[in-house]
């Protein structure tokens, strides 16, 4: 089967606006390709290349053996669902689904054969003979969906194909979309600004930022292992918190405590910066007794937000002589808080280290 | 909604609120119609019948023995058809022309428009002269280029005379067609193009599959308003040929001016005016009913 791979992907308007940067990818059968970044990361562009909706610079996009970089859109064999989902105003269900069928000439049995399979499966039999007009967004999603499966293509592409639904739909098609995708051989790529959809949905997630790709990995090596303070930062929810220490020694200083600084870094003393940016994620950080051992920080709660399963805390904490930091913490909703001043402590198999001038990951 | 009682409270209110712009629209419409339907059955020539009198169908019959009027109606319905169908086709192809991007597209949409913002009987001495048959540019080219031996009378041949209105009116009036479809081309999404070029179309196969079945609407708008006016157009004939030569471009407007300014028959030119009134309606009803009813819903 067919195995989609972007080599060396540019796109260039002009010399101060590049959106896609040298980008090479390889997406296999079976595989759900995520590209996640925030608006302007060269993401759709991306997919827009492969769909051949417009042309790249430099670079080659191949299909299986076929290089396909300067085939039209339509003879790449590949589907593509808009954000929009672009369903034809004017014809109803049924040529919507069809319409890439009867352009491409099939026999009028096989039409009608894939029609049914494609609407039994999505549960669009009773829809068929509506327009577009007369549908809710989530029925127009399955629509949109439906006439890409019926193609069955050598690629998928999808564009944001949730963002026009409402957070509890969305969460449902979520949900469909990913059986659906499991039971296709065929590569999937998956553009989207939302890290939920790339976490439930891929097997492997690119994130992208400026024209790049910043790390491309299975969605537990990025949430766990991010490769860079932007991913870092960009990935998760509530966001991780980053702060920049200075070091001293073999130690950061976060206030009064003193962290050991990683393995690597620690064993080659001239190598050590002079400040150095630490993550945790706030379901990391957790809350001790006051004056424990264990404690590694002591901060002032000053923000309280109930996410019903759990409370999020905002903690300022003392740092050099005027410096305060801000650290959140995601705490268990009945823990109890006797007092604003709460002592902290970071696992330190949980801690993230990242170069300050770089944004590399260290150790 | 509470049914009845809101409802009986509103009703007087709406009919308040409309009664200003219905008021109007008597005045202006309804009265002049009105008035017409009723001269239109009486005897009144200020030549030889001062005063009127009641004469039934009388005009009307007089009509269908009235070879002047049915062939002012032949030419009336040459023009228009001839006008509006070419005016259609190449305002369209305007339309897709200043659709695409290109530099400096705002100033050539803006020039583009410039013909229809002329006054009609300004442009039609312009093209009296066009087509002139000793000064005129349109016999220079073709002499110019050989492709005639000598100066053409335009304005003199019966046939060339008609060709020749067409030629201006679908000057002057292919702009505003244009500009009609081109906001319609703009409010068809990029993505539908899109989409189906994905689906393997080509830009052809998406033209007629995509970009006709939306403009639909506007198509529907365009040829209202072109056939209204063309089965009424006035000035242009009357500066360019003043219906000649021979009465071959008389039109039914122009008939009717000349029964009643000129010959001053009130009865029998309104009842020409009823009856032209009548088929125009007709036609427009006709028009909405075949080509926009689905179209002219979605406005």
């Amino acid at each position: 089967m067919a195995i989609l791979k972007v080599d060396n992907l540019n796109k260039t308007y002009s010399p101060k606006s590049i959106p896609v940067k040298n980008v090479s990818l390889t997406v296999k059968d079976q595989e759900f390709l995520t590209l996640l970044g925030p608006s302007g990361c060269g993401k759709s562009t991306m997919l827009r290349m492969i769909a051949g909706l417009e042309m790249p610079t430099r670079g080659r996009i191949w299909v299986g053996d076929r290089d396909v970089t300067p085939l039209r859109p339509g003879d790449r064999n590949m589907a593509m669902v808009f954000q929009s989902y672009a369903l034809y105003p004017h014809m109803n269900v049924r040529a919507n689904i069809s319409a890439s069928l009867r352009l491409r000439k099939l026999p009028e049995s096989d039409v009608n054969q894939r029609l049914r399979d494609v609407s039994a499966k999505l549960g669009l039999d009773s829809l068929l003979d509506r327009k577009p007009s007369q549908l809710s967004g989530g029925q127009r999603q399955r629509v949109a969906l439906a006439r890409a499966l019926v193609r069955r293509p050598e690629v998928f592409l999808l564009d944001e194909p949730l963002s026009n639904l409402d957070a509890l739909l969305r969460e449902q098609v979520r949900a469909e979309l990913k059986q659906i995708f499991e039971r296709q051989s065929a590569p999937v790529v998956y553009v989207t600004h939302d890290q939920t959809e790339a976490m439930t949905l891929s097997t492997q997630v690119a994130v992208l930022y400026d024209g790049t790709v910043q790390q491309l990995a299975a969605p537990s090596e990025i949430y766990h292992r991010p490769a860079n303070r932007f991913v870092a930062g960009f990935v998760g929810s509530p966001q991780m918190n980053l702060l920049t220490l200075m070091c001293e020694g073999n130690f950061a200083c976060l206030g009064a405590y003193k962290i050991p600084l990683p393995e690597p870094i620690a064993r080659s003393p001239q190598a050590i910066p002079q400040t150095i940016v630490l993550g945790i994620r706030p379901e990391d950080v957790a809350v001790v007794e006051p004056a424990s051992d264990r404690a590694i920080a002591e901060g002032h709660c000053f923000l309280i937000e109930n996410l019903g399963t759990a409370k999020l805390l905002s903690l300022s904490i003392p740092h050099g002589d005027r410096d305060r930091l801000t650290l959140r913490a995601l705490v268990p909703h009945d823990l109890p808080l006797p007092s604003d001043q709460i002592s902290l402590h970071l696992p330190s198999d949980r801690l993230h280290w990242f170069d300050s001038q770089t944004g590399d990951r260290l150790g | 909604m509470p049914p009845s009682p809101s409802r009986s409270r509103t009703w007087p209110t709406v009919f308040l609120f409309l009664a200003p712009a219905i008021a109007l629209l008597l005045l202006i419409y309804g009265y002049p119609i009105a008035r017409s339907l009723g001269l239109s059955l009486m005897t009144q020539n200020l030549g030889t019948q001062l005063e009127p009198q009641f004469s039934g169908l009388g005009n009307y019959g007089r009509m269908v023995g009235d070879g002047r009027f049915w062939h002012t109606l032949g030419n009336t319905a040459v023009f228009t058809i001839a006008a509006v169908t070419i005016e259609l086709v190449l305002g369209l192809a305007i339309a897709l022309l200043l659709h695409r991007k290109f530099w400096g597209r705002g100033l050539v949409r803006t020039i583009a428009i410039l013909p229809w913002a002329l006054p009609t009987a300004v442009m039609a001495v312009g093209w009296a002269w066009i087509f002139n048959d000793q000064y005129g540019v349109v016999n220079d080219l073709l002499q110019r280029l050989h492709l005639i031996s000598g100066p053409i009378n335009w304005l003199g041949d019966p046939a060339l005379a008609m060709v020749s209105l067409i030629v201006a009116d679908v000057w002057k009036t292919t702009p505003f067609v244009s500009v009609l479809l081109l906001a319609g081309l703009q409010s068809i999404p990029d993505d539908l193009y899109e989409a189906h070029a994905i689906d393997g179309a080509t830009p052809w196969q998406s033209f007629w599959a995509i970009t006709l079945p939306l403009l639909m609407p506007q198509l529907a708008i365009a040829v209202l308003f072109r056939f209204a006016q063309s089965f009424g157009v006035f000035d242009l004939v009357q500066v360019m040929t003043g219906g000649g030569p021979a009465g071959s471009t008389e039109t039914v407007s122009l008939y009717i001016y000349a029964t009643v300014m000129r010959y001053l028959d009130f009865g029998y030119g309104a009842a020409l005016t009823v009856v032209t009134f009548l088929l125009l309606v007709a036609t427009v009803a006709i028009a909405i009913a075949l080509l926009g009813r689905r179209g002219l819903r979605q406005l």
